[in-house]
């Protein structure tokens, strides 16, 4: 997304004053969607309290690599910057999380005084750092992920809701849809597809969501649908959720390699979520084995 | 491209309420976003929602109080009718996103928990958690997917509005956008075009606000003709994390949860705070402000915060303002439950545990109480009337303004949690006002034309800021050298020499900015062009908040100038006391006669403001003077009691409500 960069009183022109400590910085870069990628070098001055956005915007300002070539800016979405939004999600130092929250000395500690940078490998590179999440939100519908009220209209307030409820379904509303537990999953593979020559924009989003529906919802999605299963008004349409989860690409593909949980900057417990949506469709098989 | 259609450009709390309600109503919505509208700057809100509600209706509560508290707080500079109108919708309004599955904090009994805000003695604010926004902005967004699958409405995320359209008659029947993957342009022709797209913090450089934040829709919407109202108010929150990157964000939640703000006593005191002795704190605020405590308004407890650390040198560090906000005498398990998302928060960017120690904050930018003039009409009952054509509508007929971007609600000041509710109301009011736009443009001509003219434009100005690549000006060092001249001027304290001197160096850096040179030339995800082209229209809205400052010669709720502020009561003889009461209100009917107005800003082809006043309709409440905590207040009070009793009684007979007028 569009981005500034915002450090009142320091200059941006990446000096080569030898003093000032330098952060020195590795990115995957790829021009186009479907493009080859490569790997470019950029060295930035040190500056307390950084983080990695702050680092790209940096680079962003002074356009230049280690060595002094002119490079087009590095294209990476953020938003936010607080971890609310969920737009900054990238693997750094080799581990998916949000950009914001990555401080720079944790960073260098940990990985020889260099920072890496590569876009997610689950979605479709757009360009450089910025991947395309769409299957992401198409997991939502599938699973049906919101209270089917009437209407927007005035009916009084919503059901009763006990602290213990509430203090349940809050944590699981959490999830900021930044896709770190679909990259760490094994089950959750990439699925990039090219428009066809003389294929109409309609008919490509069409196969593209036919793709997506026949493989793994992920884990964000199993999450939610047991959200909205749990709301009074929610649970009113359980059965197609669990319909929706029992079928192609539903619960059955999970491994429980318990990846999801682990990178989960939100720490929302997922595998609580998909333990739940596993007896919750065997029961629902069954009962539709019965139902026949 | 289907006949019947709306664009709704923003996908954050209000252009989703807006969109789910267009929907409903069988309209099928263009929905428009720079980034996927679950990503929107909405998730931001952490504190709560404002409304009546049943517990505070038995403690004498009632909408008239939050009006009254909504135009008390934003000093009288809002027209009644839609404040009323909002706050008579507050309860269904939380209802509603209670039925949506919003999961608000509950009582033991199961019913919704409240909390109170700034500027109000009533516990009004429903809240989910420390994320309230987050939550509200969810279940709309999934109430909008769920239109999405019924065909409903298309979503166009990535995309960015360039100009609306408009025909020979003025009317607008469409925008011009651009695919910010593809860098494609295209034509959406609309029977109508709300705009949705939030506030301008980056125009501050650092702010409290999302990096899409930028103004750039309004700002385009300004050049093309729309009036901007109120563009110098611009809310400073007291309570920021100071960052590099972006001032975050500590909700005032965190004082209404009983959060204490407080500097040591003695400058710098190198002391642990946790060792500092009670005697030996100044807790400011509740010392100046006994009634509201830490919960004054937020313009004032942001110049108290400034005051302190810049001109009573008692800032908590020496390099850095600050000073201390409190939680640590609250139980941590309460403190999780009710403010875990801003604590997490805290302490992962500061690497503190803020349940142990007590928080370093300071103000930041975080507001637009001013945005894109719009119209309503006032109903029988002192409200709105609902399905008007005009409501919500900008200067330029068939485009409309709604949620932050507009100057509607807050007047001069916004009281905190007032912004979620004033985003989903204008979203939900402003539907069946553009039913009513959509039958006026039936009869229109086809537009083809101009679009393809537009479309040209653009294409042009795109095709010009690509070919410099020659230029001796780095855009992101612009919008540095922006962003801490308006922080310095046009913030906290304003000062007409500082105000004058910032509007020159405003065109230098707008001038400056045409020969900007992008450092790429892509036509791919090219988000240099993008921040460079967003840049060069963050300068008639700085233009416009400097000079409507500069001409304001008053004090009005943001708008603080010491030249013309108006102190407490001195004397302490009750004569005295008295009349010197009276030269102050004398002073005050002078102001309110003179500056009670709003700030109008048109565009000149230049892209320079031209200011002109309009009366406030302040024909429900009459204005009075805004006193929290002042010196003398209570004298204040009593000699103004009295003269609007004088009034009421040398009018008697006349029907007050006839002098209204919008």
């Amino acid at each position: 997304m569009i981005k500034a960069v915002v450090n009142d009183g320091h200059g941006t022109d990446g000096g080569q004053d030898p003093a000032v400590r330098r952060v020195r910085v590795r990115i995957l870069r790829q021009d186009i969607a479907g493009g080859e990628s490569y790997w470019e070098r950029y060295e930035i001055p040190h500056e307390p309290n950084m983080n990695v956005i702050s680092v790209l915007q940096k680079i962003a300002a002074f356009a230049r690599t280690q060595d002094g070539r002119r490079v087009a800016p590095v294209a990476w979405d953020c938003s936010c910057l607080e971890e609310v939004c969920g737009s900054c999600t990238m693997l750094i130092n080799g581990r998916t999380r949000m950009a914001c929250s990555a401080l720079v000395d944790k960073l260098l500690t940990e990985n020889g005084g260099e920072i890496e940078l590569r876009p997610m490998s689950k979605f479709p590179v757009v360009r450089d750092l910025v991947v395309d999440r769409r299957r992401l939100f198409r997991s939502l519908e599938r699973v049906k992920a919101w209270v089917p009220v009437d209407d927007s209209y005035d009916h009084g307030p919503g059901p009763r809701v006990s602290p213990e409820q509430q203090q349940d379904a809050y944590p699981l509303a959490e999830c900021i849809s930044c896709g770190c537990c679909l990259e760490a999953c094994p089950q959750f593979n990439k699925i990039e597809l090219t428009r066809r020559e003389g294929e109409s924009e309609a008919d490509f989003e069409a196969r593209r969501q036919q793709a997506f529906d026949g493989q793994f919802v992920g884990p964000h999605a199993i999450s939610q649908a047991m959200l909205f299963n749990s709301h009074p008004t929610g649970g009113m349409i359980a059965d197609e959720r669990l319909e929706a989860l029992t079928g192609k690409g539903g619960i059955q593909m999970c491994g429980n390699a318990q990846n999801c949980v682990a990178v989960c900057p939100k720490r929302i417990p997922l595998t609580r979520s998909i333990a739940r949506a596993g007896r919750a469709a065997t029961v629902w098989a069954i009962k539709k084995i019965f139902d026949r | 491209m289907s006949q019947s259609k709306i664009l709704v450009v923003g996908g954050g709390l209000a252009g989703l309420a807006a969109t789910m309600r267009l929907a409903e109503l069988g309209v099928h919505v263009d929905l428009l976003s720079l980034v996927p509208v679950k990503r929107s700057h909405s998730v931001c809100a952490q504190g709560g929602i404002n409304s009546v509600n049943a517990l505070t209706r038995q403690q004498g509560d009632t909408e008239w109080k939050h009006f009254d508290d909504t135009v008390y707080g934003g000093d009288f500079l809002q027209h009644q009718p839609p404040v009323k109108e909002m706050a008579d919708w507050g309860p269904r309004i939380v209802d509603l996103m209670d039925r949506l599955g919003v999961p608000f904090n509950r009582t033991p009994e199961g019913f919704r928990d409240q909390r109170r805000f700034g500027g109000t003695l009533y516990k009004r604010t429903s809240f989910a958690g420390a994320t309230t926004g987050q939550q509200l902005l969810y279940a709309l967004d999934e109430q909008v997917r769920r239109h999405e699958v019924e065909g409903m409405v298309t979503k166009h995320e990535f995309w960015d509005f360039l100009a609306p359209v408009l025909d020979e008659n003025g009317l607008c029947r469409g925008a011009v956008c651009q695919d910010l993957v593809t860098m494609q342009f295209r034509a959406f022709p609309a029977d109508a075009v709300v705009l949705a797209t939030g506030g301008n913090g980056l125009i501050y450089g650092r702010s409290t606000m999302s990096m899409v934040c930028n103004g750039s829709a309004v700002s385009r919407a300004y050049r093309a003709g729309a009036w901007y109202g109120n563009g110098e108010f611009i809310q400073v929150h007291p309570t920021a994390i100071p960052g590099a990157d972006k001032l975050r964000l500590m909700s005032e939640s965190a004082r209404g949860e009983g959060g204490r703000v407080w500097v040591p006593r003695k400058p710098q005191d190198p002391r642990d705070p946790r060792d500092i002795p009670e005697a030996e704190r100044s807790y400011f605020l509740e010392e100046r402000y006994p009634k509201y405590g830490n919960l004054v308004p937020r313009d004032i407890a942001t110049r108290e915060i400034f005051d302190i650390c810049t001109n009573e040198g008692l800032s908590v560090e020496k390099d850095r303002l600050c000073v201390y906000l409190d939680l640590t005498h609250i139980p941590r398990e309460t403190l999780d439950r009710k403010l875990g998302g801003i604590l997490e928060i805290y302490e992962k960017f500061q690497g503190v545990d803020p349940r142990s120690v007590p928080m370093k904050i300071f103000p930041a930018v975080h507001y637009s109480m001013g945005g894109l003039w719009v119209d309503y009409e006032r109903s029988a009952s002192g409200g709105m009337a609902e399905g008007s054509l005009r409501n919500q509508r900008t200067s330029i007929p068939g485009l409309y303004a709604i949620g932050e971007c507009d100057y509607q609600y807050h007047g001069a000041n916004r009281l905190g949690a007032n912004s979620l509710l004033s985003c989903i109301f204008s979203g939900l009011f402003v539907a069946p006002s553009l039913l009513a736009a959509q039958a006026e443009a039936a009869g229109a001509v086809n537009a083809t034309k101009l679009f393809e003219a537009e479309i040209r434009r653009q294409e042009e100005r795109h095709r010009q800021l690509l070919g410099r690549t020659a230029g001796d000006e780095n855009p992101y060092d612009l919008h540095q050298q922006l962003g801490s001249l308006m922080t310095r001027t046009a913030t906290v304290v304003r000062r007409n020499e500082q105000l004058a001197e910032a509007y020159g160096e405003v065109c230098g850096l707008e001038e400056r900015w045409q020969r900007c040179a992008v450092s790429d030339t892509g036509n791919w995800t090219n988000q240099n062009v993008v921040f460079t082209k967003a840049l060069g229209d963050m300068f008639p809205i700085a233009k416009l908040i400097l000079k409507g400052a500069l001409l304001r010669d008053e004090c009005r709720g943001a708008h603080y100038k010491p030249q013309f502020s108006m102190p407490g009561i001195e004397a302490t003889d009750p004569v005295e006391k008295r009349a010197e009461a009276e030269r102050w209100c004398d002073r005050f009917e002078e102001n309110s006669r003179k500056w009670l107005k709003s700030t109008i800003a048109a565009c000149d082809p230049e892209g320079n403001p031209e200011i002109s006043y309009q009366d406030v309709d302040t024909s429900i409440i009459p204005p009075r003077p805004r006193l929290y905590g002042l010196v003398g207040g209570e004298v204040i009070e009593e000699v103004w009691k009295e003269r609007l009793a004088a009034r009421a009684a040398a009018k008697q007979g006349v029907p007050e409500a006839a002098t209204a007028a919008t």
